[in-house]
């Protein structure tokens, strides 16, 4: 379960003086649903989901998440969340199983339930092969397996995916989004940020639009869909964030 | 909180990650035991055949006039320390392009001037600085003293003078210091400002690492994800920074006594005596060396959170060197400082970091253990050093800091 209550991330930037990454944003995601934060680059999906990893503290508002406070509680809650992004790389001098016998060692696992989760993941994700090889001769697929195996060693009860297909060839991000979907199904909390329509369409139980650091829709498909009178994902984004004018003057904001 | 079980996982990891890393291996490891005793006994080795090759060749000179003057000119040639060439006009030349090493000029009538009881002027032409016409120059210049002497003794007996005469005394000089307060003060000076450039070398590396490459590499933020408190991650790092600082130092200062020994019993037999081969066979004293490395701990933990606190702001490997790098001349000027004579420990510079260790360890090296300022250093190093590492940990609680974009 993750709990959302006017969540709000300012930064001091010497360009453009105090940002608003994130402007009030409140939402909830249940156990066993994949919600979906669709959004352009820079509209604050990244930061939203750093604050709920507890990799950011909110300037405002809170969160809670497994049922711990994302400030007071920042240990207790990386306990209970698998964090994946395109930014979370792996150890290249290490191989994957130290990679995740490591991980599984930082949230203070005992080393024979380390092995026997070490092998379940590997023998679910097909990683026997390259078990004993060093990261950085990876190709991304296996590097996403790795990452995923990183994730999944503790048996977390939230997932949170920040663009995790991003940049990766389609049968590796085939691969991620079946493997979000099993999170799903094993009745883990998801949150899974993206820009790409046709993936948050294909996978989210609610959708999320934000734009400026600001929640502007949230719904079902069919709930956005009845709102904004369109049936395609694009158009109702569009429809969502104030038009192509409104898209544009965020992106020139940002520049 | 600290968490002794999570910052063991932290150290042991990333352990095993610089070990595997080339570039550490070769900082920390390769440079400290095989390039620098390489270098330092290689070329003390190739100074000390120059030196000795110059000692024994003869040197080569020309004589200008003395025509009237035989028997110093055959003073000259039979001397076996001198090779005499038969005299051109560009004599000058010579010396410069270093056919000749000297030129002696022995004015017309010398004999008869000096026959006369007059003082004749015997002029050496040398290339002042060159190693070769200095040598010769001091030779030359040797000879003539002794060939002086010999006249006035002549002189003195063909009058019935005693020699006490013209020399009333004899000066003696005699060395009380015992050798290893000898060695302390030659290299007393030299070895903390080594230890100290080793130190900081052997934290740089793994500092710029294990945070500003962590963060390039994208690996700060998995691991950030992890349930770890900061501190515990931070003191994890400093740990492994630590480590190789310190390991850097002891295999360092390790290769560096053996090679002085090695190269004190090889060197001593090319050169007779003193000269470069007696730097090799100065003593020091071993318990000297083990107070240097009891003091040098504290400015480790003092570099070491340093450079991770400043390695860590960058956001690359690269603009990480460009921060640190400049950081080698801050440390070497106090460091040198300590090595110039006259400047002593007293109630301020005790209180300087690294100018603090560099006159206490010149101390220690020669024998002087001044109990107070040792503690006084000692204690105030390790203030430093938790400052510094208190520092550290607070740069990586700041979210500006760890994601600076």
């Amino acid at each position: 379960m993750i709990e959302a209550n006017n969540l709000t991330k300012t930064f001091k930037d010497k360009k453009r003086g105090v940002v608003r990454a994130v402007d009030d944003v409140s939402f909830r995601c249940e156990p066993g649903k994949i919600y979906g934060l669709l959004g352009a680059n820079g509209a604050g999906k990244t930061t939203t989901l750093r604050i709920l990893a507890t990799l950011l503290k909110p300037t405002e508002g809170s969160a809670v998440v497994a049922g711990h406070d994302v400030v007071s509680a920042g240990s207790k809650v990386r306990a209970q969340v698998g964090f994946l992004a395109a930014s979370t790389a792996l150890y290249g001098r290490l191989t994957a199983r130290e990679m995740v016998t490591y991980f599984g060692q930082l949230n203070g696992m005992p080393d024979g339930q380390i092995k026997a989760r070490m092998k379940q993941l590997a023998d679910e994700l097909g990683m026997h092969d390259f078990l004993d090889r060093r990261c950085d001769k990876f190709s991304t697929g296996m590097k996403q397996k790795t990452s995923i195996a990183r994730t999944l060693v503790h048996d977390p009860a939230v997932m949170i995916f920040d663009e995790p297909t991003l940049g990766l060839d389609v049968m590796t991000a085939r691969a991620i989004v079946r493997f979000v979907r099993d999170c799903r199904d094993r009745g883990k909390t998801v949150i899974y940020s993206s820009h790409v329509m046709s993936e948050i369409e294909k996978l989210c139980d609610k959708i999320g639009i934000i734009h400026d650091g600001k929640l502007v829709a949230e719904g079902t498909l069919s709930q956005l869909s009845e709102r904004y009178g369109e049936t395609d994902m694009e158009e109702i984004f569009v429809k969502a964030v104030g038009g192509e004018a409104a898209l544009l003057a965020a992106a020139e904001k940002q520049a | 909180m600290m968490n002794w079980n999570a910052i063991c996982t932290v150290y042991f990891k990333e352990l095993k990650d610089s070990l595997r890393d080339k570039r550490t291996l070769i900082t920390t490891i390769v440079i400290p035991t095989l390039v620098i005793p390489t270098l330092m006994f290689g070329a003390g080795f190739v100074m000390t055949k120059v030196i000795s090759k110059a000692k024994n060749e003869t040197s080569s000179m020309m004589i200008l006039g003395g025509e009237a003057s035989p028997k110093l000119v055959e003073a000259f040639k039979s001397n076996e320390d001198f090779r005499v060439i038969e005299t051109t006009e560009d004599f000058k030349d010579k010396i410069s392009n270093k056919e000749i090493r000297v030129a002696v000029d022995i004015p017309a009538g010398f004999d008869a001037t000096l026959a006369a009881g007059e003082v004749p002027d015997v002029t050496i032409y040398h290339y002042q600085g060159e190693m070769k016409s200095s040598m010769g120059r001091g030779q030359v210049s040797g000879f003539l003293v002794d060939y002086r002497a010999d006249l006035v003794e002549v002189a003195f007996k063909e009058r019935g003078l005693p020699l006490s005469l013209a020399k009333p005394f004899v000066v003696v000089s005699e060395n009380v210091a015992p050798p290893e307060k000898v060695g302390g003060n030659a290299i007393g000076g030299l070895v903390p400002y080594i230890i100290v450039l080793l130190c900081f070398t052997g934290a740089m590396y793994p500092a710029m690492d294990l945070t500003a490459g962590e963060k390039e590499r994208g690996t700060m933020e998995t691991l950030l994800c992890s349930p770890l408190d900061r501190v515990n991650i931070v003191m994890g790092k400093f740990l492994m920074t630590f480590t190789a600082s310190v390991a850097t130092m002891i295999l360092s200062l390790t290769t560096l006594g053996i090679s002085a020994m090695v190269a004190a019993k090889v060197l001593a037999g090319s050169v007779a005596g003193g000269g470069v081969g007696g730097m090799g066979a100065v003593l020091i004293d071993p318990m000297g060396l083990v107070g240097v490395f009891a003091m040098i701990l504290p400015v480790a933990v003092l570099f070491s959170a340093v450079l991770l606190t400043v390695s860590l702001f960058a956001k690359s490997f690269k603009e990480a060197q460009s921060y640190v790098s400049p950081g080698m001349i801050i440390i070497i000027v106090p460091a040198v400082l300590g090595m110039l004579p006259g400047i002593d420990l007293n109630l301020s510079t005790v209180f300087v970091p690294i100018l603090n260790l560099s006159l206490v360890c010149k101390e220690m090296l020669s024998g002087v253990w001044n109990w107070e300022y040792i503690a006084l250093i000692f204690a105030s190093s390790g203030v430093y050093a938790a400052i510094a590492l208190w520092l550290c940990v607070k740069m990586f609680n700041r979210e500006d800091v760890i994601f600076r974009a």
